[in-house]
């Protein structure tokens, strides 16, 4: 039996048939197009995380103060806001531990910013030259800090994006140069950065930089850090880098218990391991739960058939006695089959799509419909029509000619 | 030409043995119109089994157009049934929701005939039927009983087969249309010399081929010239 005419047995079949071959098909129609749409949403949400840990820098182990605690029950100070961290410990981090290739110290409050008859409320950070390849920021105009900058306490500032905005006005194009009020300090403004769009609580575009110097001397009034930012050399030497931090700091403060310590640490590679692990989780949880209706939906076709393959018990005998061999009933059963998945899935992927399109529009969650998940769902339609087509095809094909000829 | 050489066919339903044949033997030539004819048990739907390539004997030799069908496996057997036999059922067995043109022209599909030279034969072959030309895109399920055979008898005769099986053909017809089945079988048969067996159980119809082989029990019982008048 020719392809052609393979194809033609099978449309007509399908055609004599259409609402039955219809709910058939939307069976696999809605299995296909919940995979596509639940496995979008997954892999949306995977990517949204893991490009916001991304944004935050790489290769990241992060010290930050925590709450001294005495022996006895003593007042805490919150965490994060204690003053452990020195400019010495982050020297001695530069200097003791081969691991750390980028070592970036900063200091950070908020203040009331003024300029030319406008202001804003917004963190002030100050840093060194090395923030911008630490934490993986671009520069939009003019330059970043320099440490020319931090040697002679310049005071000079670098904006982000949003700050400029709200000091300047969205069009504004001449922000470099001029000059922003802080804590009643004159600031120079030597350059502005790259969108790089919000990660949840902390808006790296509404940011103000100012040298680190500068900051501890003229903003904060002491010498303590809020952060202590260490880029390793590679990934595979953070956890290392880390333990070694944690025993020269503890050294360095003098702690001999560990659950003492006076800072916390972060591992970067730990967060995004453990936000992969929950995304992954999610989107596995989600592909099954589609899957199952997938299965459904294969469970539908395989009944559809038997159904057909009973009824068309004298057909297929007839078709036996005028010289069908047992392969070309299998064949056009099988085929009737991988039909109705291959239009469903076809369908499906579209529908898919368009709910993945949907959920990006009103539920604002970066779907992504990758050519993976296309592919997949139409190899496992075609699958699923091979399987559950399967069994009714070979029923057919085995069937007695007398007997098929014979059934009422 | 067919010959049927001491076919024994037996069932065996649950350890039962029941012998269907018990022996059959004779010749059909080329061009012969043959009735087979026996009561219902007789045996004679087990010969047109046989006959027709659809069963296998339990033993003894089917040779038809010299080659043995008898050892055949399913696939050879259907090889023969689509290139030597043509059948003609009692209850038409066409494809419904199909046109009078497709029904015909199915076996040339399995025989894998070309596409473009398809219609052509089914058209030659429903006008040797006997089936008005103004049918050919009729569904085959609005046609009556009597052309409904007619669009049978073509798509038996599309593929050029050397044997015509009909079994009780105008078992479902009236009088009048059974009568125009089975002239136009004579017609067939004297005209494009075409080897024609009927299986029936009705002398009358028996009676319009040229020779009657009577099976009874699983033998022959008479096998007889029809004299015409």
């Amino acid at each position: 039996m020719k392809l052609t005419d393979l194809f033609q047995e099978t449309a007509s079949a399908l055609l004599v048939n259409k609402s039955r071959s219809g709910l058939t098909i939307l069976g696999i129609v809605i299995g296909i197009a919940s995979v596509i749409a639940m496995v979008s949403i997954g892999q949306g949400a995977q990517n949204s995380i893991e490009s916001n840990i991304e944004a935050l820098g790489s290769n990241l182990v992060i010290v930050m103060p925590g709450a001294q605690r005495g022996p006895g029950v003593t007042i805490s100070s919150g965490r994060g806001s204690a003053q452990s961290l020195t400019l010495a410990d982050a020297e001695a981090i530069k200097n003791e531990i081969n691991l750390a290739q980028n070592v970036e110290p900063e200091v950070s409050g908020r203040y009331q910013i003024t300029a030319k008859g406008t202001n804003t409320n917004t963190q002030v950070l100050g840093t060194v030259a090395a923030y911008p390849e630490v934490r993986n920021l671009q520069i939009a105009e003019g330059s970043f800090i320099s440490d020319q900058n931090i040697r002679s306490t310049a005071k000079v500032a670098v904006l982000g994006p949003t700050v400029r905005d709200d000091l300047f006005g969205a069009s504004s194009t001449n922000a470099i140069g001029q000059t922003i009020r802080i804590k009643q300090i004159n600031f120079k403004v030597i350059g502005i950065t790259q969108t790089k769009g919000g990660s949840g609580f902390n808006n790296p575009d509404d940011l103000i930089y100012v040298p680190l110097s500068t900051a501890q001397q003229f903003l904060a009034g002491n010498s303590y850090l809020s952060t202590i930012a260490i880029q390793a050399v590679d990934q595979k030497s953070m956890t290392d880098l880390q333990t070694q931090v944690t025993t020269l700091l503890l050294d360095r403060h003098n702690i001999a218990d560990p659950t003492l310590a006076d800072f916390s640490i972060l591992n970067q590679a730990d967060i995004v391991a453990s936000a992969a692990t929950v995304t992954n989780t999610l989107t596995l949880l989600l592909g099954s739960i589609a899957g199952i209706s997938l299965i459904v939906g294969g469970i539908g076709i395989m009944n559809m058939m038997l159904t057909s393959v009973t009824e068309r018990t004298r057909e297929i005998g007839l078709r036996k006695a005028i010289g069908a061999k047992r392969a070309d009933i299998n064949q056009q059963f099988l085929t009737e089959a991988i039909m109705l998945t291959f239009i469903g899935g076809t369908v499906g992927i579209f529908l898919g799509w368009l709910i993945a399109l949907g959920v990006s529009h009103f539920a604002n969650l970066a779907t992504k419909v990758s050519l993976t998940s296309i592919i997949l769902a139409f190899g496992v339609s075609a699958l699923i029509g091979i399987i559950f087509g399967y069994y009714p095809a070979r029923r057919a094909a085995k069937l007695n000619p007398i007997e098929a000829l014979r059934y009422e | 030409m067919i010959e049927v050489k001491n076919v024994v066919k037996t069932y065996d339903t649950n350890g039962i043995l029941f012998q269907a044949l018990k022996g059959v033997s004779f010749e059909i030539k080329n061009g012969e119109f043959v009735a087979i004819m026996g009561p219902s048990g007789s045996g004679k739907s087990t010969l047109m089994h046989i006959l027709g390539a659809l069963d296998t004997p339990s033993s003894g030799e089917y040779l038809l157009d010299g080659q043995n069908v008898a050892q055949l496996s399913d696939d050879e057997l259907a090889d023969i049934r689509k290139n030597k036999i043509g059948f003609i059922f009692q209850s038409f067995n066409l494809l419904p929701r199909a046109t009078v043109l497709r029904n015909v022209m199915l076996p040339l599909v399995y025989a894998g005939i070309p596409e473009e030279k398809r219609e052509e034969k089914a058209k030659t072959a429903l006008q040797h039927a006997g089936l008005d030309e103004s049918l050919l895109y009729h569904l085959s399920n609005q046609l009556s009983g009597g052309q409904m055979q007619r669009v049978a008898i073509a798509r038996a005769l599309v593929n050029d087969p050397a044997l015509i099986l009909a079994d009780e053909p105008t078992g479902n017809l009236d009088t009048q249309t059974g009568e125009f089945v089975l002239s136009t079988f004579a017609k067939l048969n004297v005209k494009q010399k075409r080897t024609i067996i009927l299986i029936t159980h009705e002398r009358d119809v028996a009676a319009h081929a040229n020779r009657i082989i009577n099976i009874r029990d699983g033998a022959i019982v008479k096998d007889e010239r029809v004299k015409k008048p």
